[in-house]
């Protein structure tokens, strides 16, 4: 949408005044697919106060402190089992805390906070566009329900795959099939469980471009838990660690969008964030 | 006991337009055979009829009408006990898929009951019922029960608890994850067990109505035993066989149907 806005004015100085007509009502024309998206109220904020999580005597979490500004892209890295899916699920409701809070800038509709996990759990048994229907919530019964799901296949670029099964799809496909679930009900938050980890390395560099760029269009505040820590820098505004059960260290990524894969200034980032995950690894070891 | 086991005998390779031929050639020789060895003597009509002289007694049997009730018949004990046997299946396999109260409450129970070979019964039921009818239909719905509760049971319990939970994140209320997650995902093996329960069904109804009946193909084939007809006899075999055959292609078509989905089924 953006690419052929960008475009359009460079081409109006050729065309005969005729065609000028033309082409500005196709001007005018060209946003419309967009209000349904923008007239989302934005990201919500969230606020997590001295939250703790532990499964028996399994002290996962042990009291983080957080708060995540609305709109806010933080991607939260850390070593396996050190409780990012925890948090995660708490976030979304999935799980209860032992002790704490998480709140929200508002109180938020079951539609408004989403999740995506690393394998894409879409049903069988349905197509590729009523799987999307599913992510409309209690809204799926209603008369726009279909072209609501159309629009956010379009916006994944697989509109023309609606009416197969996922069967036959690839783990990619799938993948951005689950996206378009959760974003069509334009949740405020979307959280993301290690989305692209089983993807290879082409189609996560161009799922990563696509997550970045459906979050810059809708504006919700995004926390993505990742083993990557070159992808957490290439797409947050900030990066958390987590290391016992609390937030270690908390790294802003002061770098302008769009963002180039494998400069100088990510690296350094990347590199800054590694040692403090491999040096936490080690006390871990000796201990 | 899944679909996946039906993959090996997919072909892997086809002539074009020979598919629906192939299954076809090994019958008609088996029957050309047949009747050669009928015909020249080698094999005593007295010991197997020829083919030519079992369609001969199917024909005067159908002129008669004789036929066309006895298969009536069976058909309606088949299908009326399947239903009951099989309903009443699928309502426990329901129940105790998606209820622990209910599965501790009668599963055990079950599993005691499902030891004891359902034939085995037979003396009980014609002392309760005589020949009657409802002895019949009892047997069929007692062998027909147990593939469908264990198979529709099993079903339910192995569907991908992270689809259900992907359905509780979407707001489904109980009612809709059970229509869009549960049964479906339950679906495959539910019809593992229907085709199980055809078998099984077909075998009590032969061994229920040899015994004990009064009308029916098993009952035309002891008949025709005492009055030495082995042609009659031969026909009520191959009608059953035909009978069972049948059934079985129906439920693969509704397979078919409601599996469109599944890998298995799908074109390439
Ligand atoms: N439902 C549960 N019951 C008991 N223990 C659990 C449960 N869920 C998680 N845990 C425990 O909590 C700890 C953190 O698990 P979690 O899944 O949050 O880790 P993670 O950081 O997401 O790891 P990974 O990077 O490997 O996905 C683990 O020790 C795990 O065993
Ligand atoms: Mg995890």
């Amino acid at each position: 949408m953006q690419q052929s806005l960008r475009v359009f004015p460079s081409d109006v100085a050729f065309v005969p005044p005729t065609a000028l007509v033309e082409q500005a009502r196709t001007a005018r024309r060209l946003p419309e697919p967009v209000p349904t998206f923008t007239s989302n109220a934005g990201g919500l904020s969230l606020t997590i106060q001295s939250l703790r999580k532990s499964f028996g005597d399994n002290e996962v979490l042990r009291g983080i402190d957080l708060h995540i500004p609305a709109g806010q892209f933080v991607a939260i890295v850390g070593r396996s089992g050190c409780g990012k899916s925890t948090l995660l699920r708490l976030i979304a409701g999935l799980e209860t805390p032992t002790s704490g809070s998480i709140s929200f800038g508002e109180d938020p509709r079951a539609e408004d906070v989403r999740v995506m996990f690393q394998e894409p759990r879409l049903l069988p048994w349905a197509t590729v566009s009523s799987n999307v229907e599913v992510g409309l919530g209690r809204q799926r019964s209603r008369s726009d329900a279909k072209v609501r799901a159309e629009q956010a296949l379009a916006e994944v670029g697989l509109k023309e795959k609606r009416d197969q099964w996922p069967s036959v799809l690839s783990g990619g496909q799938k993948q951005r099939v689950a996206l378009a679930r959760a974003l069509v009900s334009h949740p405020r938050v979307l959280a993301f469980d290690e989305p692209l980890g089983a993807l290879d390395a082409l189609t996560r560099i161009s799922m990563q471009r696509l997550l970045e760029r459906v979050w810059r269009e809708q504006t919700f505040t995004a926390i993505l838990v990742t083993h990557d820590v070159s992808e957490a820098v290439a797409l947050a505004d900030r990066v958390l660690v987590i290391e016992d059960g609390r937030i270690a260290h908390d790294v802003l990524i002061d770098i302008a969008r769009p963002r180039q894969h494998g400069s100088a200034d990510l690296a350094a980032l990347e590199g800054s964030i590694l040692g403090h995950l491999l040096s936490a690894g080690d006390d871990g070891m000796d201990g | 006991m899944s679909l996946a086991d039906t993959l090996p005998r997919r072909r892997v390779w086809r002539l074009p337009g020979a598919d629906g031929v192939i299954p076809w050639i090994l019958p008609v020789v088996i029957l050309i055979v047949w009747q050669i060895a009928c015909s020249t003597g080698y094999v005593p009509t007295r010991v197997l009829p020829a083919p030519s002289d079992v369609v001969l007694a199917g024909w005067k049997s159908v002129q008669s009408g004789e036929l066309i009730r006895n298969i009536w018949v069976s058909f309606w004990r088949a299908t009326v006990g399947f239903l009951i046997g099989g309903g009443i299946g699928f309502a426990f396999g329901l129940a105790n898929g998606l209820s622990q109260l209910s599965d501790k409450l009668t599963d055990t129970t079950l599993q005691m009951i499902r030891n004891v070979p359902h034939l085995a019964l037979i003396p009980l039921v014609i002392l309760w019922f005589g020949i009657d009818e409802s002895a019949k239909l009892f047997l069929v719905a007692l062998g027909v029960f147990f593939p469908i509760y264990l198979n529709t049971l099993h079903g339910i319990r192995t569907v991908d608890p992270q689809l259900i939970e992907m359905g509780r994140i979407y707001g489904m209320s109980n009612g809709e994850l059970f229509r869009r997650i549960i049964f479906p995902g339950a679906l495959p093996s539910i019809f593992v067990g229907v085709r199980f329960a055809l078998g099984i069904m077909w075998l009590t109804l032969i061994v229920a109505e040899t015994i004990a009946a009064s009308s029916g193909l098993g009952y035309m084939a002891m008949q025709a035993r005492e009055f030495m007809l082995i042609d009659v006899v031969v026909l009520s075999i191959l009608i059953y066989a035909l009978l069972g055959k049948l059934a079985d292609s129906a439920s693969r078509v509704l397979e078919r149907l409601t599996l469109s989905w599944h890998p298995v089924f799908q074109k390439h």
